[in-house]
């Protein structure tokens, strides 16, 4: 018998613990299946952040360790600096990467860490009851944004992916979102490209993944796949930034 | 007014009734109700506050000490990892003698990372030089929410105060409250009016600068006269809010006492199920008492071996670890209090309850229980244990 699906080997048999409709278990299955694809899963170590994907270590098939709240850069750096034949990945949200760890990701990226970041930008601390972070959109009604951000008192939000792919240091930054299947895709395609950036030693490497959160966003699975398509991805344009070609 | 409000949402509503200048903002569970049911109430206009949404707690108490530097009332609400994280500036608020008002809410710090209760996360920062006041339920949540600023403000006080909870048990549950009315809380809380802040232009003035060696001693002794100070004016502000209010607050408190003979000490929510147990004990003629500390800094000394003079056997519950191998930080504490007795009674420590195990009646009755035994033999037998745990052999 041909088997036409299967789980990859990099995910464990663990049920996620994400609500309806959240696509953190979709970027997890693509992380998964690049590893496979890639055969590095006895080499790879991934760094859990705080958020709701605080338990990924209980669905990767293969070493986490768990950081503090932003710090998921500074612990993947010294991993791979002292292990530098390992795949080093930390998976972030935006609160935890654009908030708490500005510092941990600039930096990152400013020394070139030859690690991936694998950054779920769903515009609200999920985890913590859908407060309003860096990267919440204008307007955007959030629990400490009753009525909307607002430009004049909380600015505009944050373009990781710009930021990050200004600096020398980082080799591979593009932005994909998860919302159809040619977008996790490509989503999949970029995953890729940034283990074989650090694979290839050139240099710091992200993929922002412009995601979901139905429970936070008061919208049921499928309106918030149209809403991160109508309101996330003409602020946060899809597209490779910066592509460091090999030496 | 009779209310059902739940711990976060009490607090929340004291801040709301005082009106602060400014709140520093950022979540964390269990205190993120309160940022979020403030952001409502700035949204809707009912109070004038300068909410600032940070990106993290360092930034969110730096928010604080500017603001409170600059002559405003600012407020925030922390837990756990985000009071650690806070751990620099604290000691910075405290010593530029900056009266900011903090909810924490407690939650046990990581590592392991747990979210549920005990006082791991304050316990640390016993010594930054906070007033740090407990609360055993919702309506003293309230209460010395309310209290804290006329204490903290007072010119010979100036210090920042740490108005706590236990995280979930009192923070999330509901119960029955008794609410002051917003103009009574107002006359209470008053207008803050210090003598000094940033941009009075005939004082100019720089907050927080270098302090040599031939300085740097001075202000700290300043401080702990500050902290010393604070005892009697914690009293005094008691004294008034009980006038508008009719509940009365100490030090401590102190639960069937009078002629106790095996007495217990803690602080918090387990004061509730303490009292169940001895009320239950007392039915059975055992003479048991607790003390449960609402003050834990300044730390009530000499009031608390007065209370506990009388006993025989006492058993200190220390709801987080100290890690000192010598038992955990209440356990220290009264142990000092009580060395100056002539003569003092049995003294054991248990630590209990980390990261929210859950302490029942029968517990607490059992450590009555190991009290009694030692008031019999005048054996103390091992005097620091762990409750609750499944890794040892349990002792207490
Ligand atoms: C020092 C510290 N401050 C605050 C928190 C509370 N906290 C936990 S998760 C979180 C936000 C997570 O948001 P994000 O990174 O966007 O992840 P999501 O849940 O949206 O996937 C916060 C603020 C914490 N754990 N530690
Ligand atoms: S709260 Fe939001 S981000 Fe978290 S699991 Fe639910 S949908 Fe996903
Ligand atoms: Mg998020």
């Amino acid at each position: 018998m041909k088997t036409v699906f299967k789980k990859p080997e990099s995910l464990t048999d663990a049920q996620f613990h994400y609500c309806p409709g959240c696509t953190h278990g979709i970027i997890h299955r693509l992380i998964a299946e690049c590893v496979d694809e890639m055969n590095i899963r006895e080499s790879t170590i991934g760094i859990c952040p705080v958020g709701c994907s605080v338990l990924a270590y209980d669905y990767f098939n293969f070493d986490m360790l768990e950081a503090a709240h932003g710090r998921a850069p500074a612990i993947a750096a010294a991993i791979k600096r002292l292990l530098p034949d390992r795949t080093l990945f930390t998976y972030q949200g935006d609160g935890d990467l654009a908030s708490i760890g500005m510092g941990e990701i600039l930096h990152a990226s400013v020394r070139g860490e030859k690690i991936c970041v694998f950054f779920i930008n769903n515009t609200v601390y999920g985890m913590t009851g859908g407060q309003m972070a860096p990267t919440t959109l204008l307007g955007q009604v959030t629990t400490t944004s009753p009525y909307g951000r607002s430009k004049d008192n909380e600015g505009y939000p944050a373009k990781m992916a710009e930021i990050l792919a200004q600096n020398e240091g980082s080799a591979y930054i593009c932005r994909t979102a998860v919302n159809d299947p040619p977008n996790v895709m490509k989503t999949k395609k970029a995953i890729k490209k940034a283990l074989q950036t650090q694979a290839k030693g050139l240099g710091f490497s992200m993929v922002e993944i412009l995601s979901t959160c139905p429970t936070n966003w008061g919208l049921n699975p499928l309106d918030s796949m149209k809403w991160l398509e109508d309101n996330m991805i003409p602020y946060y344009p899809l597209g490779e930034l910066k592509v460091k070609e090999d030496r | 007014m009779s209310h059902r409000l739940s711990g976060n949402e009490a607090v929340a509503y004291a801040m709301k009734q005082i009106n602060p200048d400014v709140m520093g903002a950022f979540p964390i569970t269990p205190s993120t109700e309160i940022p979020e049911y403030f952001a409502d109430y700035v949204a809707n206009g009912e109070v004038n506050t300068e909410y600032v949404a940070v990106e993290s707690e360092h930034s969110s108490m730096s928010v604080c000490i500017a603001a409170q530097a600059a002559g405003a009332r600012s407020v925030c609400a922390t837990s756990s990892c985000g009071l650690a994280l806070m751990y620099e500036l604290l000691y910075v608020a405290a010593s530029c003698r900056l009266p900011i008002t903090l909810a924490c809410v407690n939650r046990a710090l990581s590592g392991p990372i747990n979210i549920n209760h005990d006082y791991s996360d304050s316990m640390g920062a016993r010594d930054s030089g906070w007033i740090q006041i407990y609360a055993e339920n919702n309506q003293e949540a309230y209460d010395n929410f309310l209290m804290a600023m006329p204490i903290g403000e007072t010119p010979n006080v100036r210090l920042p105060v740490m108005a706590c909870m236990d995280g979930f048990i009192t923070s999330h549950a509901v119960e029955n409250i008794e609410l002051l009315e917003t103009d009574a809380v107002r006359r209470f809380i008053g207008e803050y009016n210090p003598e000094h802040y940033l941009l009075k232009k005939e004082n100019p003035l720089a907050v927080g600068p270098y302090d040599i060696s031939p300085y740097y001693m001075e202000h700290k002794v300043l401080e702990a006269e500050a902290m010393k100070a604070a005892k009697a004016r914690i009293l005094e502000v008691a004294a008034a809010f009980e006038k508008i209010s009719g509940r009365h607050y100490g030090l401590f408190e102190e639960y069937r006492m009078e002629d106790a003979e095996l007495a217990l000490v803690l602080m918090g929510s387990t004061a509730g199920t303490a009292k169940a147990a001895i009320d239950k004990l007392r039915e059975d003629g055992v003479k048991a008492g607790l003390v449960k500390i609402r003050v834990f800094r300044p730390f009530p000394g000499e009031e608390l071996a007065r209370a506990l003079a009388g006993t025989r056997a006492v058993a200190v519950m220390d709801k987080s670890e100290g890690f000192s191998a010598n038992g955990g930080p209440l356990f220290a504490e009264t142990c000092g209090a009580l060395y100056g007795l002539k003569e003092r009674p049995h003294l054991i420590d248990i630590v209990y309850g980390l990261g929210g195990r859950d302490v029942r009646v029968e517990d607490i009755e059992k450590v009555f229980g190991r009290l009694a035994n030692i008031a019999a033999t005048g054996e103390t037998g091992p005097v620091y244990v762990h409750m609750g745990q499944r890794s040892r052999e349990e002792i207490a």
